[in-house]
């Protein structure tokens, strides 16, 4: 659980997670997008089904994997929140073809 | 330790299948890797178990490994991973089908049947996700692949189960005869003697070769593989294609492994290869051809192995021409995983009985006699 | 930015302190050179956002965050070329860059090639690490800078290392709340420590890292001598197990656990090329080989920054300059004497920034028991791999990491071995009771980073970029 700091400025962004509209702030990631608003895990691991959200927020650990218009196995943490960007979370192994 | 009879240079797939092959006869092996058991080629390959495509002299070998690998778990008390949906070689046009069609009645011929003509419909059904302009394939329903550490991993145990010796990490640095015995010094000072010498030193058997007088003209490669992240099973042969050089399979666990033998660059000297990211394009667009729904695939690494290549691609199996007591098992060029449990038993049939049945002449190191000195 | 030219003099890859002050100033002196970045804005981690975070109040994140602004506005004025964004997944000993950017992969040229690729938090394996709510704390740090996020409900920091504390200091200033803090470091470790006191007396640090301190204490409950911990709950963390010394094992409960057990280089994309590495024990991890220009075993290849062992962020800075000056010197640019000359102010200006470092590195090294986890621990978290069966492996006969990645995947997910490769080497080590250094790190190979098939299929044929994959 996270809250944006009550000063925190910065242009708002207008997108959706799993077909639901959300709001971020410009500089977010997606991964901080998401944890913005309140989204608790973002894929299940391909082995066990485990749920996982970011751990580390600057590439490493591909935690945050999520599909991105349509684009699966992004790095929520690595791509900038853009308007109307369609983000959706990722359960077990990713369809290669929809 | 008793003395071994047998002194194995190499802890590859098929110096361990050897020292196994061995052990099961009572024979007292010492092995002497230069690394780690599976290091390169034998750990690190694609894991194919195929009889499907292989040269002519190969055939009679290919097909009683098969037998070997459908037993795996008696041999070596490990499935290996092996699992058979076959392999499929992929025709793009009617003239590549004519080619696989004219292989199959060759084989047919010399009494093989294990290789068949599939039409379009039979290899939709094989390979759902196979491209639409694909018109039949060449199959070989008995084959199917294996996880390579593993199983070399899995000869190593149980030949030491039986009491072969294994030493890591120790580089042979000089073979001489000494009375009945060859003398075989180490890197680590050590010294180690046996009356019989083999010689499965990958792509650094030549120069075992070279010290016993019989040079060979070797060459050290570096295949390259690549593998996806995880995705849902799809596929369950392994396929490759007539036309271009392709390797294709899925593992159980969803991971999608290509290659095919596009070739990085081998630092044998280094343990040390690196990849040709011009060839792995032109892998990556052939799966692009012929596997549509592996465009958005993530590859998260790329590899290769160093691996012996002879310039007529078959192997050198048997006694050695110059030397008694020493016998030779190298230079699979790229395709030797399938013939492990095999040459090794070969081995073991030619130093514990002086021959063996399946017919090794092609594979003769004498062969290259005249190449080596032309060189 | 404009689209980057067909070649190089110079890549520099990683736009933190390091990248951006050794391509600031190879540029300023003509090289043609370009910063290639994974971030879309520049200051590396250490100083992410910098030129456009939300947190607009300076005292949140301190004045020596600031800092990086003052390396971000000579870069724009340099001349050098920036492409944020980037992500580097090769670079060949012939110099040739694999990247990706929006989608498209190429090859790029260089003459020289310094890696600035920065630290990561050394991986911290508890059971139970791998649940939603559990973060690096580094993590956390991010999104206040990048987002101006703070964690809510209830917060507990747990580990050891300077970046803990500084970030309860920043979580303090914005008006956040932190539970409590579980203070790992071993009690020893200050015995150890005293030794190297008199230097780091004479740092910068002490005074600022006092105060630091001391605010956090007395605004925040400090447990210490914190010998276990786990994390527990269902489908995210509810709690958090700890036990102080040889107590009995408490219950906290948390809905965000912030773990940090320091940093260690950055060293995939080193490896990868070829670079030599060695194990330093002072700070526990794998480190490549570089002399005192920043210079690695492969020809034309440098690395600078804490992607070279950890020395900080005003020592990156440093290093940066002095890694660039040798190039300078190795294209011809600068001879030898001026090279050595001109080096001499960044030389001091590094050994002032350095001092100290051994007390930070003993007093913060992290206990066995957190780099040595116990079995059930889940060491690689693609794969899910526990530290048990990396033992079993070893029983087995499995005697570095790159046979128990053969033998169980550990290490063969998208992160490749990021988060694992330290632990498997200490469990691996541990098991076998002898040293990393024997024990040996993964061979790590290109694509570093996970790249898309189509990426790879789409590679340019351009004649003069395949004739520099192929040259060798």
């Amino acid at each position: 659980m996270f809250q944006r700091l009550p000063n925190a400025s910065g242009e708002r962004v207008s997108f959706t997670i799993d077909g639901r509209a959300a709001e971020a702030l410009s500089g977010d990631s997606v991964a901080a997008a998401l944890i913005a608003n309140g989204v608790q895990t973002c894929r299940a691991t391909p082995v066990s089904g485990a749920p996982r959200a970011p751990y580390c927020m600057m590439g490493v650990c591909f935690d945050c994997l999520v599909t991105i218009d349509d684009v699966g196995n992004q790095q929520g943490c690595l791509v900038r929140v853009r308007p109307g960007m369609r983000v959706e979370t990722q359960n077990g192994k990713r369809e290669i073809e929809r | 330790m008793s003395s071994p009879d047998v002194i194995v240079i190499g802890g590859g797939l098929h110096g361990c299948s050897a020292a196994l092959h061995l052990s099961l006869r009572g024979v007292k092996v010492l092995v002497l890797e230069k690394d780690h058991i599976g290091r390169h080629a034998s750990g690190v390959n694609a894991g194919g178990v195929r009889q499907l495509g292989r040269h002519v002299a190969e055939v009679p070998l290919t097909v009683a490994s098969m037998a070997l690998w459908h037993g795996i778990r008696d041999l070596v008390d490990d499935d290996c991973g092996f699992e058979s949906h076959g392999q499929v070689k992929v025709a793009e046009t009617e003239a590549e089908l004519a080619i696989c069609q004219a292989r199959a009645d060759q084989l047919r011929a010399l009494g093989f049947t294990h290789e068949e003509v599939v039409d379009q419909a039979e290899l939709r059904r094989l390979v759902p996700a196979i491209a639409e302009h694909c018109v039949g394939a060449l199959v070989s329903r008995r084959d199917g692949a294996a996880i390579p550490y593993r199983t070399t991993f899995a000869f190593k145990r149980k030949a030491e189960s039986l009491g072969a010796r294994f030493v890591e990490g120790v580089t042979v640095t000089k073979i001489a005869r000494d009375g009945k015995n060859w003398a075989v010094e180490t890197s680590d000072g050590a010294r180690h003697a046996a009356p019989i010498l083999v010689n499965c030193a990958g792509a650094w058997a030549d120069r075992i070769a070279a010290q016993l007088g019989e040079p060979v003209p070797l060459e050290a490669i570096a295949p390259m593989l690549m593998i996806t992240a995880r995705v849902p099973p799809f596929i369950k042969p392994v396929v490759g294609a007539t036309g271009r050089t392709l390797s294709f399979k899925q593992f159980p666990n969803g991971t999608v492994l290509i290659g095919g033998g596009l070739l990085g660059r081998a630092y044998r000297d280094e343990n040390r290869t690196d990849l040709d990211f011009a060839q792995i394009r032109t892998n990556a667009r052939t799966v692009w051809d012929l596997f549509p729904v592996m465009r958005s695939a993530t590859i998260v690494r790329a590899w290769a192995g160093i691996e012996a290549r002879m310039p007529d691609d078959i192997p050198v199996i048997g006694p050695s021409g110059t030397e008694e007591g020493v016998y030779h098992a190298f230079g699979f060029s790229a395709h030797g995983f399938q013939l492990g449990p095999i040459v090794g038993r070969i081995t073991a049939d030619l130093i514990t009985q002086g021959q063996t049945d399946l017919p090794i002449e092609p594979f003769r190191i004498q062969r290259f006699r005249r190449d080596a000195v032309a060189a | 930015m404009s689209d980057l030219k067909p070649r190089y003099d110079l890549a520099v890859i990683g736009a933190g302190p390091a990248g951006l002050a050794a391509a600031t100033l190879a540029a300023q002196r003509g090289l043609s050179t370009v910063l290639l970045d994974e971030q879309r804005a520049p200051g590396g981690q250490i100083y992410r956002a910098v030129t456009q975070t939300p947190v607009k109040n300076p005292s949140v994140l301190g004045s020596d965050y600031w800092h990086g602004a003052d390396l971000v506005g000579p870069f724009r004025d340099s001349g050098a070329d920036y492409a944020p964004g980037s992500t580097v997944w090769s670079v060949s000993r012939s110099l040739d860059i694999g990247l990706s950017r929006d989608g498209a992969a190429r090859v790029l040229p260089a003459r020289h090639i310094i890696l600035a690729t920065g630290a990561i938090e050394r991986p911290f394996p508890i059971p139970g690490w791998t649940l939603p709510g559990v973060m690096g704390a580094g993590a956390a740090q991010i999104l206040l800078k990048t987002s101006g996020l703070v964690a809510s409900g209830n917060v507990v920091l747990a580990g050891t290392g300077p970046l803990l504390w500084l970030l309860a200091w920043q979580y303090l200033r914005a008006g956040a709340r932190i539970d409590v803090i579980l203070d790992t470091t071993p009690r020893e470790n200050w015995r150890q420590a005293m030794p190297h006191m008199g230097a780091f007396a004479r740092s910068g640090y002490v005074a600022k890292g006092l105060k630091l301190l001391l605010e956090v204490r007395r605004k925040v409950k400090v447990i210490g001598n914190v010998t276990s911990l786990k994390a527990e709950g269902d489908g995210r963390v509810q709690s958090v197990l700890y036990r102080q010394g040889d107590g009995a094992e408490q219950r906290l409960p948390a809905d965000t656990l912030l773990l940090h057990h320091g940093v260690i280089p950055n060293i995939n994309l080193a490896n990868a090329t070829g670079c030599a590495q060695n194990w330093d024990e002072a700070q526990r991890c794998w480190v490549p080989t570089v002399d005192a220009w920043g210079a690695t075993s492969v020809e034309g290849v440098s690395i600078a920054g804490d992607g070279a062992g950890i020395g900080g962020a005003l020592a990156a800075e440093h290093r940066g300059r002095l890694a660039a000056l040798d190039a300078l010197h190795r294209l011809g640019v600068l001879d030898r004497a001026t090279r050595d000359r001109d080096a001499a102010p960044h030389r001091e200006a590094l050994d002032k920034a350095q001092r100290g470092r051994e007390f930070l590195d003993t007093l913060y090294s992290p206990a066995k028991d957190f780099r040595v986890p116990q079995d059930e621990t889940i060491v690689c978290r693609c794969e899910e791999v526990t530290a048990k069966q990396v033992r079993d492996a070893v029983k087995l006969g499995v005697s570095g990491p790159n046979q128990t990645k053969s033998f169980l995947r550990c290490g063969m997910g998208p992160c490749q071995g990021r988060l694992c490769g330290p632990t498997v080497v200490e469990v691996i080590a541990d098991a076998r009771g002898v040293s990393p250094a024997e024990v040996g790190y993964y061979r790590l190979r290109p694509p570093v980073k996970p790249i898309t098939l189509a990426e790879l299929a789409s590679l340019p044929k351009a004649e003069d970029e395949i004739a520099a994959v192929m040259h060798h």
